[in-house]
């Protein structure tokens, strides 16, 4: 490395997983429109996960990180088929996506 | 050959492969148009085959063994629970028959899929690594989600399983970054492994107590404790009732034995931190069960508030941290689970004109058009709010005793005064039933399934004073193991 500053070490990686995952957690209080933005940002968190997993598996120099990141790829793909098929039943019956539409119970 | 034993797997296999044999058989019958038949076949046949798991279990041996590389620990915990956790899966399913039928959403999916929520149950509790640990709970979540939108006609049902799905996947993602972060501080995800780190760690690494945190954060959610609570209300009260019965009786039971079993493997050497945590969402959720309950109207809604609160008084059993503690948590689930049991069976012959009533008001005056399920709910109702001689004293009394001897003084107090709290509601139900005008009679009697159910539960609340040794004995030998390792 000619440049100390661009080296880009273990706790980039983490930084870049924090804020994903705090990105995710975000996107699903603060999202008031619709259920799919829900969907995604759940990805997204479980996307830095995986990022988090991948970096520490390299630093440490273990394969079992990488073994974990893609047992999580795989239920990943399985919740989202699941989520979506709820998804549609609830479109189903009540016209509609949108967050504020998930208001038949309160209390 | 070392770590290829698949014995302490067998209730598991066995199950496995029932649950996918029988989705098989099942889709041709309802091939040949007896979709009605075949739901009741299927369901029939996966109840017998937990009876089958359940003696597959007790004829194999429950000394502590890890086998698969370390992923899978049966022992005398882990056998106890998965017990209770098949005795709970008979009881919902057999509950559940007559009623999916009577709703119009009997499919073979139905008995299939708490087949597979139950396995994942089962490897929760046998968990000795966070691999393990993650698969068995997404098996159990994956399955309850759709569980929960079963009736997929009904606009409360999906908006039920929507609510769960997207809570219950945030609690999945915060429960994966707190395990990312213990497996990049203590370099393993077995529990074993972790827990060797850090007995010898001097300073606790700042991302090991984030990860616990994270961890705690998103078991809590699946064990209902506040301020992770959210969505057990709507839950409840938005799913199918024979599936509001499932979630009540076995899903909580499972994840707390596998709270239990981390806090106290791995995390054993962290219990100055997780018992902060545990006091607080214990005290918490015994204060939102006892105040949010009084209001309600709904008695699904109702159950699931008294529900969070009962959580709370388990946790007062993890708080106090000691061997005691952890075996008074276990007999309070168990008798919180056999009153659940009779609560919902009397819950799903509320009906009239073929149709489903759950509000309290519409229990009015049934001491004198139902009066055998009066009887049956004013018992299983004083015994909820723990008034002795019943089962459901004895268990807020081995907790409170526990957290007594453990010099946990607020907490006992706390949770006592709680307690009172939430005996006005359980109580304005049997006003309701024996001192309200009375409403039309319900109908369609009890099919033999519930009837017995009902039978068994008063009969354990009743006669639990006459030998409370055999219980007391069989959760303390369960927790001893925990506590050996």
């Amino acid at each position: 490395m000619e440049l100390e500053l661009l080296s880009v070490g273990m706790s980039h990686y983490l930084i870049l997983a924090g804020l994903l995952f705090t990105m995710g957690v975000f996107g699903i209080f603060l999202n008031r429109k619709n259920v799919i933005v829900i969907l995604m940002s759940i990805e997204l968190m479980l996307l830095a996960v995986n990022i988090n997993f991948v970096t520490f598996s390299a630093y440490l120099g273990d394969l079992t990180g990488q073994v974990f990141a893609l047992f999580i790829l795989t239920v990943a793909a399985a919740e989202a088929a699941i989520g979506l098929a709820i998804l549609v039943t609830f479109f189903r019956n009540k016209g509609s996506i949108a967050v504020e539409d998930l208001a038949e119970m309160k209390g | 050959m070392i770590g290829f034993n698949l014995i302490p797997l067998l209730p598991e296999i066995f199950l496995a492969l029932t649950g996918m044999g029988l989705l098989i058989v099942g889709l041709n019958i309802t091939k040949e148009g007896r979709g009605k038949e075949a739901a009741e076949i299927v369901s029939w046949t996966s109840c017998a085959s937990y009876a089958l798991a359940f003696v597959v279990l007790l004829g194999i041996s429950w000394q502590p063994q890890i086998v698969l590389n370390g992923m899978f620990k049966l022992d005398q915990f882990a056998g106890f629970v998965k017990l209770l956790i098949l005795l709970g899966m008979m009881t919902s399913l057999a509950l559940s028959v007559r009623f999916i039928k009577d709703e119009g959403f009997a499919r073979i999916e139905y008995p299939i899929l708490i087949t597979f929520a139950g396995i994942g149950m089962m490897i929760m509790v046998s968990a000795s690594n966070l691999l393990t640990l993650y698969m068995g709970l997404e098996l159990q979540s994956l399955s309850l989600y759709v569980l929960a939108s079963f009736n997929r006609n009904s606009l409360r049902s999906s908006e039920a399983g929507i609510k769960y799905f997207l809570l219950g996947a945030l609690s999945s993602g915060l429960l994966l970054f707190g395990i990312s972060l213990i497996y990049g501080f203590t370099g393993s995800i077995d529990y074993g492994a972790i827990q060797a780190t850090l007995m010898v760690l001097q300073d606790i690494p700042f991302g090991v107590t984030f990860g616990l945190v994270f961890m705690l954060a998103g078991l809590a959610f699946k064990v209902s404790a506040v301020p992770f609570h959210m969505w057990t209300p709507d839950v409840y009260q938005g799913a199918p009732t024979s599936v509001t019965a499932f979630f009540a009786l076995v899903p909580k039971l499972a994840a707390m034995a596998l709270l239990t079993r981390l806090l106290f493997e791995p995390f054993s050497a962290l219990s100055e931190q997780w018992g902060q945590i545990i006091y607080f969402i214990s005290v918490a959720s015994m204060m939102v069960g006892a105040f949010a309950a009084i209001g309600q109207e709904n008695i699904k809604r109702l159950m699931a508030y008294s529900s969070i609160g009962n959580m709370g008084y388990a946790l007062i059993g993890l708080a106090v941290g000691t061997q005691m503690g952890v075996s008074a948590l276990l007999i309070y689930l168990l008798i919180y689970m056999v009153m659940t049991a009779g609560t919902f069976a009397i819950i799903m012959s509320m009906r009239r004109d073929g149709r489903a009533y759950e509000n309290i008001s519409d229990l009015s005056g049934m001491s004198q058009t139902n009066p055998v399920l009066a009887y049956c709910l004013a018992i299983l109702m004083f015994s909820m709010s723990g008034i002795p001689p019943l089962a459901g004293f004895f268990g807020k009394l081995f907790i409170f005793e526990a957290a007594v001897a453990g010099e946990f003084y607020v907490l006992a107090v706390l949770g006592v005064l709680s307690s009172v709290v939430a005996a006005y509601y359980y109580l304005r139900i049997v006003k309701v039933m024996f001192f309200d005008e009375a409403g039309d009679a319900f109908e369609g009697g009890l099919p033999f399934a519930r009837r017995l159910i009902l039978c068994l539960s008063i009969v354990f609340v009743l006669g639990f004073i006459l030998k409370p040794g055999v219980f007391i004995a069989s959760t303390q030998g369960a927790v001893a193991a925990l506590f050996a390792g």
